[in-house]
């Protein structure tokens, strides 16, 4: 296996095309996919590189497949990846579920497009953000990184796979056909061994490992197969070894480890980016293309003389609760743009706990916001 | 047994006369290991497990050659032959 | 002479999660005789254990990977043959195998099973045929005969079954043998066999459901069920799979019916990398 096949330097490059690059780069070495518009060319690129840095490529047969065997690969020891978008992304579901409850980490990559159902295949929206959360059943906590640009694709879905490595759990990356689909400046650094996390071995010898029994930080060190641990892992509720416990203590014990592990990690997970933020009277709480737009419209307000600011979602899943918290005892109004007909909002409009007004900019997709529509409201906020 | 040539595998299939173990707590009482023991070392008893179920017994100690089919057929893994030879 | 076991010389409890005994199977189910198979198919075939993963789905056949002491993977309905793939091509050194029951492998997860078949994935499947959904209390199935009754067919079925064989071969299976467990010595060869063998290997086990299938069918017995099979099993191998449908009270057959050679997806993928694989590193 050579890694001189992966990428170094500057380059022009589609954003999906740069996703794969950043999977290639933080070690993926299996992709499973299948073709979905705006996504397959996540799935191309991997199938043209993948052989090139000794990894395997397979399209399945469908999403399901292609989850199941991403989970499989994951617990073999690889580093495995899968794209999609809306109608496979919901396809994934439950064996999303399974990589939650297996504690396997892995990506996934759900390039947004207009929904529900077919919808829009080549056109944008940020319609999967609540369904990135909820969309398994039970409770659970995943995590979630929004991109807005393809550098971000690329420096998102290294980061993407640092943190499955680290908490042992599936993350997301909710990019949307807008940004996987623009071409833009993406700078690919030489990754060292040290910048790329790989799950917690084992310590003790086989007769005494425990698979599900965590160290401090709520995450179990993870054995892989064919290493003699001999383990048993199971998508039903089980204990510390691993086996089924049908009890209502297990359950409580578990489904609290798994949501805690995210929970009380979070400011080591959450990240966002502020602009003008520090005296803003109205603040524009966006993620992914619409950021980008956003901050146009924030921009030329500030102009016209609105104090106003940019918060943009860098991980919205955990969604940090608590600085939207601090935000709206700042701020007069939070307003909240996005492609879908309301998701994200609920979570400020929750977290802002009534102190600041939460407004939504709805949008269904298809195309994206106008930034005339972003500036109008937020001169309409500061009256 | 008289046979008319040497079989290809005698030295795998050489009897191995056992002794054989049931395990009574795994024991269901099927009593498929009594019904397809070729020699009829097995038979169905009238004594019960403390789970009600019907224990097989050995019939004839002597007749057992180790073939190991009660083993395999037995669901619950309840069964184990240890050889009886030199010394027994 | 009864007595309980001791612990050391056993092979079989070598492969079992001792404290996980005993298991939830039923009495004169037919999934207990079939690991055994199994156990004694991995001394038979030199294989090492410790390279050996099971991954199973979901119901009675899938509750193997939770008993036996190796690598196991307990995963969803339908899918064990997804996640088999991705753990082999993850590490081509494991013996990969699934053991899952009619219902998993051949409703929920048809999809999967003709797709690695199709690939010739180097995998061996045990599929444990019962005719019914068990652990969900004994529904009818794709591969239950026409006229026998089940708690969703309750006048009796008029789907056609699956003709898994002809279903597996087609898909481009290059092992595909057909044993009752009244068959032990076939079928632990059979599954060594299987193993031994790179590429996707098939394994139907017809298996009694005394609790469920046999009492809905005038078989509450397993050992009735089991006669049926003495009297109904038809050892023909190579037989052609286009007759070996299984119908109510018709003949089984069973036997080895394909074992041939193509390369295997892996093989194929290691080639892909030998040949364009970045040439200047090397």
């Amino acid at each position: 296996m050579s890694d001189n096949s992966v990428l170094c330097g500057t380059f022009f490059m589609n954003g999906d095309v740069a996703c794969a690059e950043g999977a290639i780069s933080a070690g993926c070495r299996f992709f499973a996919g299948y073709p979905i518009t705006p996504a397959t060319e996540i799935a191309e690129r991997m199938a043209e590189r993948q052989p090139k840095v000794g990894g395997t490529y397979i399209q399945m047969e469908d999403e399901l497949g292609s989850m199941n065997a991403v989970l499989g690969a994951s617990w073999a020891g690889v580093k495995a990846m899968t794209a999609t978008s809306g109608p496979g992304f919901t396809l994934m579901m439950e064996n999303l579920g399974l990589g939650v409850m297996l504690e396997t980490p892995c990506v996934v990559v759900d390039v947004q497009r207009a929904a529900p159902s077919t919808g829009l295949p080549t056109l944008p929206a940020q319609g999967d953000m609540m369904q990135a959360r909820w969309g398994s059943h039970g409770s659970y906590e995943i995590i979630a990184l929004v991109p807005s640009s393809p550098q971000e694709l690329f420096d998102l879905t290294v980061a993407a796979f640092n943190l499955s490595e680290t908490y042992r759990v599936p993350v997301l990356v909710m990019s949307d056909e807008a940004v996987g689909h623009m071409s833009e400046k993406v700078v690919i650094p030489r990754l060292a061994p040290d910048q790329l996390s790989y799950r917690r071995r084992p310590n003790v010898a086989p007769e005494e490992y425990l698979p599900y029994k965590a160290d401090g930080d709520l995450v179990p060190p993870m054995a892989i197969a064919g290493e003699g641990y001999r383990f048993h892992v199971t998508g039903l509720t089980h204990d510390e070894k691993g086996y089924p416990a049908m009890t209502a203590e297990a359950q409580d014990k578990l489904v609290r480890r798994l949501v805690d592990k995210i929970r009380l990690n979070k400011k080591d997970i959450i990240k966002y980016e502020e602009i003008a933020v520090e005296d803003a009277e109205i603040v524009v709480c966006a993620y992914g293309i619409t950021a980008r737009i956003a901050r146009l419209a924030v921009e030329q307000a500030r102009e016209n003389g609105i104090r106003a600011g940019l918060l943009r979602f860098i991980t919205v899943w955990p969604f940090p609760e608590e600085r939207i918290g601090e935000l709206a005892r700042q701020v007069n109004a939070l307003l909240v743009p996005e492609l879908n007909y309301g998701q994200i909002v609920y979570e400020v409009e929750r977290c802002a706990a009534g102190k600041a007004k939460t407004t939504l900019l709805p949008h269904m997709g298809g195309s994206v916001h106008h930034p005339e529509t972003i500036l109008r409201a937020i001169e309409e906020a500061a009256q | 047994m008289k046979l008319w040539r040497k079989p290809f595998d005698q030295a795998e299939m050489a009897a191995k006369p056992s002794k054989v173990l049931i395990d009574e707590v795994r024991c269901k009482g099927c009593g498929y290991c009594a019904e397809f023991c070729p020699l009829g070392v097995l038979v169905m008893s009238e004594d019960l497990n403390p789970k009600g179920y019907a224990l097989p017994k050995v019939a004839d100690e002597h007749e057992c050659l180790g073939c190991g089919l009660c083993v395999t057929l037995c669901p619950e893994f309840a069964i184990q032959l240890v050889p009886s030879g030199d010394g027994s | 002479m009864t007595s309980t076991m001791p612990a050391e010389q056993n092979l079989i409890d070598s492969f079992l999660r001792l404290d996980r005994m005993p298991h939830i199977w039923c009495p004169g189910c037919g999934i207990g005789p079939s690991v055994t198979c199994f156990i004694k198919a991995i001394q038979r075939s030199g294989l090492d254990p410790d390279k050996t993963a099971v991954v199973s789905g979901i119901g009675c056949s899938g509750r193997v990977a939770g008993y036996v002491k190796l690598d196991s993977f307990h995963t969803t309905h339908g899918r064990a043959l997804p996640f088999a793939t991705g753990l082999k091509l993850g590490n081509p050194e494991l013996n990969v195998v699934v053991f899952s029951g009619d219902g998993d492998l051949l409703a929920i997860g048809g999809n999967h099973l003709i797709h690695a078949a199709r690939r010739n994935m180097d995998i061996t499947v045990i599929c444990i045929n019962n005719f019914n959904y068990g652990m969900t209390g004994g529904q009818v199935g794709p591969t239950t005969p026409v006229d026998a009754r089940s708690t969703t067919s309750p006048y009796g079925n008029f789907e056609e079954p699956f003709n898994i064989p002809h279903l597996v071969a087609a898909s481009g299976a290059t092992y595909v043998a057909r044993w009752t467990v009244l068959h032990p010595r076939q079928l632990e060869r059979s599954i060594a066999e299987a193993m031994s063998k790179p590429g996707f290997s098939f394994i139907e086990v017809i298996a009694p459901c005394p609790a469920l299938y046999g009492r809905m069918n005038k078989e509450a017995q397993g050992l009735d069920t089991l006669h049926s099979y003495q009297e109904r099993s038809v050892l023909r191998n190579g037989a052609d799979t286009k007759d070996l449908a299984i119908t109510f009270k018709g003949p089984i057959v069973v036997g080895k019916f394909i074992d041939m050679e193509r390369p295997t997806f892996g093989d194929h993928c290691k080639q892909l990398i030998e040949r364009i694989g970045n040439k200047e590193g090397r």
